[in-house]
């Protein structure tokens, strides 16, 4: 099975981020700032990072997450791992 | 002493088994106050141990079971105190510590740690202590003190040695990584994984289960299979001392106390 697109992977992030943090999926868009427009702290970023873990079965550990804010790197970094 | 309600943690006997819960906000930051808690609680163990054959170690918390060592007090320590002073009074802590630590590894009944959410440092450390551990699928691990320039001080890494192989014991400590309830179960730390919010459930059933059996036989089974690293312990607090009073520790420190942004639990 070929692995997802990263259009694809970015879509299931930002269905997840919606979902879980209870915020209407159509106000998140792919640059935008996930602290900021999710309202989260680093604690909940990990909850975040956890669930994405488990959702594509994959172990992204959290240094490549430094300095990272938005839904499209963060898809990115989870494509390399797919 | 079967109950107690302190300002850090609580313990009562449930069904034969003690639970111990820890509810100190925000994140169970064991510091001096817990230290006299859990030895309050140490000191109780033999009276309680007679009558119960399992002890549960929780979190009534929702971020998680525990972010570790208070590090504002470390560093308000550090900073209050002439450098002599400061290094004593650490190393006096984690003797104190490292005593409650063993006297929980070696109790004599089934001890079983339930968590979930943030389980870092020396909340990891006090998991480590425990026979069996049980995990909430949320439950998220890791030593992070190397990016504040020291080694775990709680017994983690002579534990974590004991438990599992070294090469994965230098890859959490190195890269200071945090890593999944998956992983934790793959490298053989988490021997069960509970549904979100399940893990006290799950617990509480496998104390049920660990009831039925002898006592004495347990006690035995226990002793020959889960030895105390007492020399690599003693020598953690060594190494960890050395480190404390070196000048980029202080800075370490302060910079996690000082930071305001939103990622402090981030790399």
């Amino acid at each position: 099975m070929s692995a997802p697109t990263t259009d694809h992977t970015l879509d299931e992030v930002l269905n997840l981020a919606a979902s879980h943090f209870k915020v209407p999926r159509e106000k998140l868009t792919p640059d935008d700032d996930f602290f900021k427009t999710l309202g989260i702290d680093s604690l909940q970023a990990l909850d975040l990072l956890t669930r994405l873990e488990h959702h594509f079965r994959i172990e992204l550990p959290d240094y490549e997450l430094q300095g990272v804010s938005d839904f499209r790197t963060l898809a990115n970094r989870i494509q390399a791992r797919l | 002493m079967n109950d107690f309600k302190g300002q850090t943690l609580s313990w009562q006997k449930v069904n034969g088994a003690i639970e111990l819960a820890l509810h100190r906000d925000p994140c169970n930051e064991i510091g001096t106050r817990t230290l006299e808690e859990l030895e309050k609680f140490v000191a109780a163990l033999p009276g309680l141990s007679n009558e119960a054959h399992a002890l549960i170690i929780h979190s009534t918390l929702k971020a998680g079971f525990s972010a570790g060592a208070d590090l504002r007090e470390l560093f308000q320590r550090g900073r209050a105190m002439e450098k002599g002073a400061a290094l004593r009074g650490v190393r006096e802590f984690l003797e104190r510590i490292h005593a409650v630590m063993n006297a929980l590894d070696a109790a004599p009944l089934t001890t079983i740690a339930a968590v979930h959410g943030v389980t870092f440092g020396g909340g990891f450390e006090l998991a480590l202590v425990c026979d069996i551990m049980i995990a909430d699928r949320m439950a998220r691990f890791c030593f992070p003190e190397l990016r504040l320039g020291l080694i775990p001080g709680f017994g983690g890494i002579p534990r974590l040695k004991r438990d599992v192989g070294n090469a994965v014991v230098r890859d959490l400590l190195l890269t200071g990584r945090s890593f999944n309830v998956m992983k934790a179960q793959q490298i053989g730390l988490v021997s069960q994984i509970a549904a979100e919010g399940e893990a006290l459930r799950v617990a509480r059933a496998t104390a049920s289960q660990v009831g039925k059996f002898d006592r004495r036989t347990t006690a035995a089974a226990k002793e020959f299979v889960k030895p105390i690293p007492h020399e690599e312990l003693k020598r953690e607090i060594d190494i960890f001392c050395d480190l404390y009073s070196r000048p980029a520790v202080e800075e370490g420190l302060r910079k996690f106390v000082e930071n305001e942004g939103v990622q402090p639990y981030l790399p």
